[in-house]
């Protein structure tokens, strides 16, 4: 993923007959895939971004007007948005940062000389495999205040039961849990890959110069997994700040929109209010929202290239 | 590797290692438990991981009165379907993205990253208005045709990685003997992708199978709903007595994409991704 290509090698102008025979080739080659994705990719995607720009919706026959800034004036002054908006700041961010910190724990012990890890590495990627749909029911059932086995527990110790999905002090940390659930497999798969990429002599060195396992985690593993952990956050957020399903499922946003992330909002102002201009507006604000994350990720990226080979 | 650690810190590890074990693997666990309960066990407060009195009845219930059966076998024509036709479009493709350099490769490589993180809610609405003027929408073959889309960046990410892992030696031996660039592809290249090509079939499987948002907005018809569309729909519809069905659905709906997972994790915690990520 972050591989940066260095500078192509130069490249030798052909000419004639052979050069226009490749390029046919290529086309032949790309054509296939390149159809699909055109029309149910690159112009949905475009015409998504100019739809924020009209008044369109779903009624059959309407007319569709260009209407400029209108529907992101409008956008300006609409309180559940932004309050949306901030909520899926907090749950995307809460959910790739606590995710990364609990794969991070599951990657280490992975990759130390424990027995049973081949075991537990199988049984790790469970939540990977569950559909969406899946997960969000079984949780539902966990969280369930009267039959689930978290109040169950909790009643051992004579605590009382917490209806954790629909408080509303609850619901959102109830919700991150489930996310930091789902995301654990795929993060340590990635953070146990770059481990195995660290060459064993730089520990060996370390441990000679008397370091501990902590000041080895400090001083070798983790400067040499900087780059991986960084990337799998920022994707982390951002596929957290996109994901719908399992929102859906878990709350429909509730309770009293404690849980309406962005796509969810835009989904019932699209599909529910048939107002597909203002919802394009506001996929656009979020795609705006990805971008600055992504050009900052990718700056830090170029400082980090830079530093290495100067 | 490591040197000598105290005792109390191998206890230490095992005991976080449970933990680990114990918070990933309970959910599944419990939903197992569950699809075998009886409704007056599944309303208890009672936290029992093996049922009292073991009910098989949820099962059939759920693939009966649930019209589940129906919704699965449109699961596995939209998966399959969506699985045979997105490896045969991107082979080719995944093929010119490794072997040839320049504008197209570059063109690629950021569609395919753009498309990683593009919010789908906005490529979403204007799909749903493209399938509408071709008569595609609330269709299993529109949502075919989105499904082998949506799962491109990822097969041709993964294909192309297997065919740079190819040495470009071998084509340039059948090119001296005057083989053209297709006759390559058959015969040189596709032999040596099988296993690759099986990897990138099972995981665009396991992502159609899973699919929930865009099944959601693009099929309305009760009669076409996927398994995950028509697992949520029930739960709407649960009153108290309905969990124990839906936990043995619920079950139903993960089997496939385990087994799949099972076959793949070698790949899943091993080279895959290393291979995919060199490029």
């Amino acid at each position: 993923m972050t591989t940066v290509e260095k500078s192509p090698p130069p490249r030798v102008k052909r000419i004639g007959a052979r050069a226009r025979a490749q390029r046919k080739e290529a086309i032949a080659l790309v054509v296939p895939a390149l159809l699909p994705i055109i029309i149910f990719s690159v112009i949905p995607l475009l015409s998504g971004v100019a739809l924020g720009f009209t008044d369109a919706t779903l009624a059959r026959n309407a007319d569709v007007n260009f209407i400029g800034l209108g529907n992101f004036i409008e956008l300006l002054d609409d309180s559940r948005f932004w309050d949306s908006f901030g909520i899926g700041l907090v749950w995307a961010g809460s959910v790739a940062l606590l995710t990364l910190a609990s794969a991070m724990g599951l990657a280490l012990l992975l990759n130390s000389d424990l027995r049973l890890k081949g075991l537990t590495r199988v049984l790790a990627l469970i939540p990977w495999a569950m559909p969406p749909v899946v997960i969000a029911i079984v949780w539902r059932m966990i969280y369930n205040p009267n039959s689930g086995p978290l109040n169950g527990a909790l009643s051992w110790f004579g605590i009382p039961g917490v209806n954790w999905l629909g408080d509303f002090s609850t619901a959102l940390p109830a919700v991150i849990v489930v996310g930091v659930w789902s995301g654990i497999p795929q993060t340590t798969v990635l953070l146990l890959a770059g481990m195995q990429s660290i060459a064993p002599e730089q520990h060996e060195a370390a441990a000679v110069d008397g370091a501990g396992a902590a000041r080895r985690f400090w001083h070798v593993t983790l400067p040499a997994l900087r780059p991986v952990i960084i990337a799998v956050t920022v994707l982390d957020f951002i596929w957290q700040f996109n994901s719908f399903g399992l929102i859906y499922v878990l709350t429909e946003g509730g309770p009293g929109g404690r849980t309406m992330i962005p796509p969810l909002f835009t989904y019932l102002e699209a599909f529910r209010n048939r107002e597909i201009g203002y919802a394009s507006a506001m996929g656009n604000v979020l795609v705006i929202a990805i971008m600055v994350i992504l050009s900052l990720y990718l700056i830090n990226q170029f400082r980090q290239n830079k530093k290495v080979s100067a | 590797m490591t040197t000598k650690r105290p005792l109390y810190a191998t206890v230490l590890m095992y005991l976080a290692l449970a933990a680990y074990l114990f918070f990933l693997g309970f959910p599944l666990l419990w939903l197992l438990s569950a699809s075998f309960k009886s409704t007056q066990e599944l309303n208890s407060l009672a936290v029992n991981l093996i049922p009292l009195d073991w009910d098989f009845s949820n099962y059939s219930s759920a693939l009966e009165r649930q019209n589940l059966l129906n919704a699965a076998g449109n699961s596995i024509f939209v998966s399959v379907v969506t699985m045979v036709i997105a490896v045969l479009l991107s082979m080719p493709m995944a093929y010119a993205l490794a072997r040839l350099k320049g504008r197209l490769r570059a063109a690629g490589t950021v569609w395919i990253l753009t498309s990683q993180v593009f919010p789908t809610i906005l490529i979403i609405i204007p799909l749903f208005l493209v399938l509408r003027s071709l008569q595609l929408n609330d269709t299993l073959f529109g949502l075919i045709l989105v499904y082998v889309t949506f799962t491109m960046p990822f097969t041709l990410w993964m294909l192309q990685g297997y065919v740079a892992a190819i040495p470009p030696e071998l084509e340039e031996a059948a090119e001296m003997d005057g083989a053209g660039r297709f006759t390559i592809l058959r015969a040189v290249i596709l032999p040596l992708l099988v296993p690759g090509l099986v990897a990138t079939a099972m995981f665009t499987f396991v992502s159609a199978w899973n699919e929930f948002f865009l099944a959601l907005v693009l099929l309305q018809s009760p009669e076409l709903y996927t398994l995950p569309i028509a697992l949520r729909s029930f739960l709407g519809a649960e009153g108290q007595t309905q969990l124990g069905p839906l936990a043995a659905g619920a079950i139903l709906a993960t089997i496939p994409s385990l087994i799949i997972f099972g076959i793949l994790q070698r790949k899943l915690t091993g080279g895959m991704l290393a291979g995919a990520v060199k490029g």
